[in-house]
């Protein structure tokens, strides 16, 4: 799992959060998969453990991750509301920096949307190779 | 003033406005604060501020003029065994031996300590691969720090006090530091005070923050409730300025024209009826880093200049 902290004023626990969630809405934390243990992932990080620990319940409150028996923080079952969610909600904020660049740049959404479909045409070859 | 045997029981270190001068110089000046057991309590400021001061109280170096000092209940000065015993500690000058070789330092140290855990120095020997035969005073600076750093915890103490531990240090011994800082007190109920002018470091691992400037606590609490209680607003004018306007509760200023980016403290909610009441409306609000906190609160002593 592979977690980058950010001295931006954002607090830690919520970095974490932010970027577990990311991992899982773009597959590369898959269903099923067990997070590190709190304290190997503080010591990794080297933040206070209470802060992973607060991450994680909060994960947990989400939904994104779930507690076993056995002990060990495991991603929840793909295809929950809320990985839709998070793709939509991760796209949005991309579109919204392109939208305020656009009207910056003097660019009206129809063309952006248009340019958008272009670049979509362009990709497509590439993508369907893969 | 709370009368002294009227410690709080769950505090590990409790200082109750404690003062104390070099010559007319006052390097403490009513200083209180509590670091509860079980916290990580970054101790923050500008050189000089009086950090080292105040761990050298902690410790009993220094006898508190006035106020009082408690260590797990006890007075450090009238009981140094009985408070010494349970804490470890790293200076940031190094005062170990020179002429000592590692594994003499180690065995020197033991003998201080019912609880030494041979089998913990050797891990955490082996671990900063520390040369038991060689001498102190050949030690890189990183060296020397680790070797302290073993002295330190192989009691595992119950308080574990680090004066700027990573100061003129490289990034892997920082991380040696910090490792140690985290596995203590992954450790159950144990505490850590440790002063650095490295905030990053400070807001990774601290769950208590104290900042002090001149001698006197500016803050001190729960880093969350801290960092809640400042805000970074920049605020938008309709008609460009040549200086920063009053806002209550700002600490800097910086920007020029319509856009001005202050950092305040105080409470959140008041600040959107601040900015509206001088003119302007907040175009970005969000929580600083404690650097940035630092810096509104003690980096500089003047006010910011507007541009004429």
């Amino acid at each position: 799992m592979d977690i980058h902290l950010a001295n931006d004023g954002v607090p830690i626990y919520l970095q974490i959060v932010n970027q577990v969630k990311y991992l899982v809405a773009s597959g590369r934390l898959a269903a099923g998969e067990e997070l590190p243990p709190i304290r190997a992932l503080a010591e990794r990080l080297l933040v206070n453990p209470n802060t992973v620990a607060r991450a994680y319940r909060e994960l947990e409150l989400y939904g994104v991750v779930s507690k076993r028996r056995t002990a060990g923080t495991y991603v929840s079952g793909a295809g929950s509301p809320l990985a839709r969610r998070e793709r939509v909600k991760i796209l949005s904020e991309r579109i919204d920096a392109l939208l305020a660049e656009a009207s910056q740049l003097d660019v009206a959404t129809e063309e952006v949307i248009d340019l958008l479909r272009r670049r979509a045409e362009v990709m497509q070859p590439r993508s369907r190779e893969e | 003033m709370m009368a002294d045997d009227l410690f709080a029981p769950e505090a590990a270190i409790d200082i109750r406005g404690v003062t104390r001068r070099f010559g007319d110089r006052a390097a403490l000046d009513g200083v209180s604060l509590t670091v509860p057991c079980g916290a990580v309590f970054g101790l923050v400021g500008a050189n000089g501020a009086g950090k080292t001061t105040l761990i050298r109280h902690v410790l009993g170096l220094l006898r508190a003029a006035s106020g009082s000092v408690r260590v797990f209940g006890l007075d450090p000065v009238a009981d140094p065994a009985g408070v010494l015993g349970r804490v470890g500690y790293l200076a940031e000058e190094n005062d170990l031996p020179g002429w000592m070789r590692v594994d003499e330092l180690l065995r020197y140290t033991r003998a201080f300590y019912p609880n030494w855990d041979d089998a913990y120095a050797a891990e955490l020997s082996r671990a900063f691969a520390l040369e038991p035969a060689a001498r102190i005073k050949n030690l890189s600076k990183g060296q020397k720090a680790r070797a302290g750093l073993v002295a330190a915890l192989a009691h595992r103490p119950e308080l574990l006090v680090l004066d700027e531990p990573s100061s003129g240090l490289d990034p892997i011994v920082r991380r040696d530091i910090l490792g140690a800082i985290i596995h203590t007190i992954a450790e159950e109920g144990r505490t850590v005070l440790f002063s650095s002018h490295l905030l990053d470091e400070v807001e990774r691992v601290s769950d208590h923050v104290a900042m002090i400037d001149r001698g006197r606590v500016v803050f001190s609490g729960d880093l969350d409730e801290v960092k809640e209680m400042h805000r970074r607003l920049t605020l938008r004018f309709e008609v460009p300025r040549p200086a920063p306007p009053a806002l209550a509760g700002a600490l800097a200023w910086e920007g020029s024209g319509r856009e001005w980016t202050a950092v305040c403290a105080g409470r959140p909610a008041e600040f959107q009826r601040a900015a509206e009441a001088c003119g302007a409306r907040i175009v970005e609000e969000r929580v600083p880093s404690l650097d940035e906190i630092f810096v509104a609160q003690v980096g500089t002593h003047c006010p910011v200049r507007g541009e004429d």
